[in-house]
Order: structure tokens, then sequence, then C-alpha cells
């Protein structure tokens, strides 16, 4: 019996994984079909894996009519063309990966696979400290949250663990929004019980007996697979009555979103969580003194919690020696746009962008120059080229006024109308705004209209400076990120691309 | 049943629920396809909440609908990575081949036209949805070949019994 593996995630399957999947279960040969998540290696989807004694050998693009061909005299082998060779030797896998490591490796619903891949190991490290002990580990690791906003996590759990409090929850902010990102997606889909281990752990950290995991509904197979994992450990014992054995019980709940961006912002979601429309809230108080129903709650990014397991397991030392000065461990770096080579990457802080760019994406997949990239999600900086030795940590990319956000990049080829983009931007926060604060919900509107005027040669000079005065504006004076930063691409845009804007 | 009772069913069996609202109105959408004007009252009963709170959150979130769509709703991407990669010119051909705006339905009540901000098949733009099935790289050939799929396939549906 030969182990044959092909994708099942939502990108595989929108190139056809499933098709190639029937074909191959219809070929009659000894096969065991196993659908795995995706590696993240998108340009060579769907990428069929054969198990060998040397390890997995691949062949990229697959379908329907070549799977004859590459079964004609039965099982292929490292020798055929098509063979890319083994697939942990690929230049994408060539830095280990900590978050994302059992991606395209595991059925991810199999509770076998998941143990036999060191599954569950961090909450067995979890479940012999004391919560003290488990907040200690994780600060002591310096993660910081992937969602973007790059906050020690350790320092998180440990208010809310100081707050007393006789309800707390633990919040995963699934509602991955910005353009470019896909790493949430893909563990969802590919590792779910990933981060049910890590959301139990952050449930032992701080006592927390509920936990919601908030889904963006644009993720229909992503909810579908959590949801199924989420049974999984509920009927093994991993969460429920009792987190594997101890006396805490943790409670866990999928829940999927409507539609909005701005629930993407914590203390939103919160408010959506509750049941209302997804209004930010004022801080103070800050969620993990009054959260959710008002009570001490976690809320984390996906990639975060789902890193948490791999701290506990391995130590936090072995986490924290990885990565850059102050930005510690892997970034998950979604590569997207105009891009030859595009996907997931893992790689530890630090690498350039332009690393990045040109020897993992082999460049514009137009073949033409690649003229800005945008950062962070649609709130991000336009970087020129000029700029794409930056280090990839959150230091060097603050310096130069950019973000790292949650890791997404958008490559443009020099076709691109920046002036368009800026212009989308301040659209595009008119349309999510939540409206409570008036910065954002009108100065998006008013934005829109000034970047159309300059566009179109009305009193350009003069549009100019009102243009940057309403950006001023919008970041001092917006309540949350989404007024307050979303100037932030068309400034850049302003500076580094003059003549465009 | 009608869309008042359903909607008080509904809202009932998931009251228990903290935070029920959101979970109550997927429901009644997944069931009705949208959700009607008449199951506002029965949620706001159940859920102890003013018919303006459920208003107000049913036209807060856009994925929630207060009039019925169309057989198929085809979700078109808006979002940077796919305007990298040609979406614009791809929303106007997909504009002008239904005949429709975004928001809006065909007149033989075929297809919905919905905009979306990202669907996580970045690497792959430009990216559309068709219900729950997420298509790649589509051009405008692709996107008629797609089309005459789905019209096809809805023509072989409506004449069976």
């Amino acid at each position: 019996m030969t182990k044959v593996f092909i994708p099942s995630d939502t990108t595989a399957r929108s190139l056809n994984a499933d098709a190639v999947a029937v074909a191959v279960g219809a070929l009659g040969e000894d096969i065991e079909l196993v659908r795995t998540g995706s590696r993240g290696l998108y340009w060579l989807e769907p990428l069929l894996e054969i198990e060998t004694s040397d390890g997995r050998i691949g062949f990229p693009n697959v379908s329907v009519e070549s799977v004859h061909a590459l079964f004609a005299e039965g099982i292929p082998t490292l020798e055929h063309e098509k063979c890319l060779g083994l697939v942990e030797q690929h230049q994408w896998l060539g830095h280990k990966r900590l978050t994302c490591a059992r991606l395209g490796i595991i059925d991810p619903l199999s509770l076998t696979d998941y143990l036999d891949h060191d599954g569950f190991t961090g909450l067995a490290a979890a479940l012999k400290m004391t919560p003290q002990e488990i907040v200690g580990e994780v600060t002591a690791s310096g993660l910081r949250g992937r969602g973007g906003a790059a906050f020690p996590t350790g320092i998180k759990w440990q208010t809310v663990l100081d707050t007393q409090s006789e309800q707390k929850y633990i919040v995963c902010n699934a509602d991955e929004g910005d353009s470019g990102t896909f790493v949430d997606r893909m563990l969802m889909e590919g590792d779910p019980l990933r981060l049910i281990e890590g959301m139990a752990i952050a449930a032992l950290a701080v006592s927390a007996t509920i936990g919601y995991v908030y889904v963006r509904a644009e993720y229909p197979q992503a909810i579908a697979t959590l949801q199924r994992a989420v049974e999984i450990a509920e009927g093994a014992g991993y969460i429920g009555k009792s987190i594997n054995g101890s006396e805490q019980a943790f409670h866990l709940e999928v829940r999927k979103a409507a539609g909005s961006y701005i629930c993407g912002e914590e203390t939103a979601m919160l408010e959506s969580l509750e049941g209302k429309r997804g209004v930010v809230r004022y801080r103070p108080p800050l969620p993990a003194i009054k959260g959710l129903f008002g009570q001490p709650t976690v809320v984390n990014n996906l990639v975060s919690l789902a890193t948490v397991p791999d701290i506990l397991a391995k130590g936090a030392h072995n986490y924290a020696k990885i990565g850059k000065d102050r930005s510690k461990g892997t970034l998950t770096v979604q590569l997207a746009g105009n891009i030859k080579r595009a996907g997931l990457l893992e790689v530890p802080f630090g690498i350039t962008l332009r690393e990045i760019l040109e020897d993992f994406g082999g460049g514009s997949f137009s073949g033409r120059p690649i003229k800005a990239v945008q950062a962070g999600g649609p709130l991000g900086t336009y970087m020129p080229e000029t700029e794409f030795d930056t280090s990839m940590d959150y230091e060097a990319f603050k310096d130069i006024g950019a973000m790292l956000g949650h890791g997404g990049l958008v490559a443009f080829d020099d076709t691109v109308d920046l002036a368009e983009m800026a212009q989308f931007a301040m659209e595009f926060c008119a349309i999510e705004s939540c409206g409570k604060c008036t910065p954002c919900r009108i100065g998006s509107v008013r934005g829109v209209e000034v970047i159309e005027r300059i566009r179109a040669g009305e009193n350009a000079d003069e549009n100019r400076i009102l243009l940057k005065d309403l950006c001023d504006t919008m970041i001092e004076g917006s309540l949350c990120a989404l007024g307050g930063m979303a100037p932030l691409p068309v400034l850049s845009v302003m500076e580094k691309f003059p003549d465009e804007l | 049943m009608n869309n008042h009772d359903l909607a008080t069913g509904i809202a009932t069996q998931l009251k228990h629920k903290p935070g029920a609202l959101l979970p109550v109105l997927h429901a009644i959408q997944d069931e009705l396809g949208h959700i009607p004007s008449d199951a506002i009252p029965a949620v706001a009963k159940v859920l102890n909440l003013s018919r303006a709170e459920v208003h107000g959150v049913v036209s807060f979130y856009d994925l929630f609908r207060t009039k019925p769509s169309g057989k198929k709703i085809i979700y078109i991407c808006r979002a940077e990575s796919c305007q990298a990669m040609g979406s614009r010119a791809l929303e106007t051909h997909v504009k002008s081949r239904l005949g429709i705006d975004f928001h809006e339905t065909t007149e033989d009540g075929e297809i919905s036209l919905e905009p979306v901000y990202c669907l996580g098949n970045c690497a792959c733009s430009p990216a559309l949805m068709v219900d729950e099935q997420v298509h790649s790289r589509v051009t405008t050939v692709l996107f008629d070949q797609l089309m005459e799929e789905l019209l096809d396939d809805s023509s072989t549906r409506a004449t069976k019994p």
C-alpha cells in the first residue's frame, strides 16, 4: 500500500484538487489516498505527493488528464520526469517550520496523525505547570501578537491572569480580512487541532473556561473543518468538561462572522460575539481587564495561539533563539498579488523583503519590474523598490513607517496606478468604517473625493495640502486602527511615489 | 410554516447561547436564503431585544441579506491582491456580461453579484466564489466558461421534477 497525498485546502480545491483525488482514487492501484492541508507552495498546486522510504516525493500541477500518464507505469518514482524531488528539500521549506510544521503533511482531522506528529505535547507540558509558569514561558519566548499589533502575548496573558474574576474567556481572532493574507485559513483547514491545543493552553494559563473562535464567513471550509476538529478534540477529552483529565473545563465554540472587516478589530469583534453591531469600543478598559461580556478576556490572533503549543513543548528558550532582536521566532509570510511564485513561507524574522520577493517569489508574475509592495494589508504602506532591502522585523519596518501586520505581502508590477490604489484605500475605509468616530466615518468619504479631484487635475496642489491635513486628522483623531491607518497607504504613495499622486 | 414562526423556532432553539443574535440570524438566512422583515420582531421577542436592535445588527453586516438572492451568488474579490492581477477589468466584464451591478440580481433570478474583500485565495488571484466554491486565476474567458456551466447546470435542474 503506497500513500498518496493530495491537498484539500480551499486554494488547492479551486485548482481542481478534488477531481484529481477522484482520478487517483479510481486508478485501482494499491494506493491509500490521504487528503491533507496545503504546504502553501501554491504555484505548484495541485501538488501530489507520494510516500517513499526516503521521504515524500512531489509532482506539481497535476490535472485529471495528467493522472493517467503519471501512473501509466505504476506508482511514479523519484526518477519520473515530472517529479520535483523530495518535497522536504524544496527551497521554500528550507527554513524549519514551527507554527506551520504540519501543514500539507497530516490529515487535518486525524487525531492519530496529529498525535504521531507531536500533537498535544505542548498541552501535556502545560498540564504539569502552574498558570504562572505557563504565562512565564510564553513571556520568555518573546512571542508577539501576530495579528499586526505585535504586542507581547505573555504580558497580555499576565494581565488576564492577575485580574480576579469568576469567568474569563479566550477569544481567537480568525477574522483574517487583510488582502494578501491566508495563513489563518490554512491553519484552520490544514492543522485545526493545533489551534485548539493553543487555546486550551491559554485557558489553563489564565483559568478561562470558555473560548470562542471568531471566523470570517468568507471561509466556509475553514469553519467546517474547525468545527469538526472541535468535536474530535472534545470527543477525545482534550477539551470540554475537562482539559485532558485536569480539573479545569474548557468549552470551545466556533462563531461565524458576517462579512465586516472592522470585526477584526478586537473590541468590535467582542461586540459582535455579544450579538451586537461590530462597533469599536473605547479603550481603556483593555479587553484583558474588561473584555467579552465585561469579563477578563485573552484576545489573540490565530497564529499567536497556534504558536503556543510549540513554545510549551520545546521550551521558551528554543523559540526565543530564533529571529532578530525583539522580533523573536518565525514570521509566516504570505506572498501574493503579482508574483511568480505565491504562497506561504515560514521564516525567521530578519530576512529581507528583497530575498522574499526575488529569491523565493521569483519576481513578478507578469515578468515586468515590481514597482511597489503593499505590506501588512489594506492599511499598510506601499513600499518602493528602494525599501526592498528592509529586514522583515517589527522594528525595522516601524523605522521606515511601514508595518508587517499579519505578514501579508502584495506585489504590484509597473502597470499599477498607485493613485487609484490610494483612492481605493480611502474607499475601503469608507465601506468598512463602523461609523462610531467622525474622522474615520466622514474623513474616508472626503478622502475619496479629494483624491478624485487631484487625479482629475482640479486645484491639484491645494488639494494635496488638504489631503495631507485630512490624513493627519484621521491618524490623530480616529478611535481605532482602521481610520488611524487607512491614511498610511495614501501618504506613502504621496511621499514615495510623488509622480503618482 | 410562516417566516415569523420559523424565526421564533430558530431563535428559541439557539437563545441559550451567550450573545446568540448572530448565530440566530445565520441560521435563519441558511434556512430562507435571506432575513425577511417579519423575522425581525420574532427574533427580538425571543431574545428580549428591541426590533431596532435586531434591525441594527442585520443592517450592519454585509453578509446578511434582507431580500431574496438569485439561485447562485457570485462573490467577486475586490481587494488589493486581486487588483494587482487584474480584478478591476474582470469586475467590469462580469457586470456587463450579467447586466447588473453589485448587490443586484439578474432579471431571470438566476444570479446575484456581491463584492467581497478577500477570500484568502490571494496566492492565485484574481478570485471569485460561487456559493461556497472558490475559483482561482479567473480571466474573462474563464468567467464566461464558468457562466455557461452554471447556466447549464441550473437549466437542467429546472427541468427536473
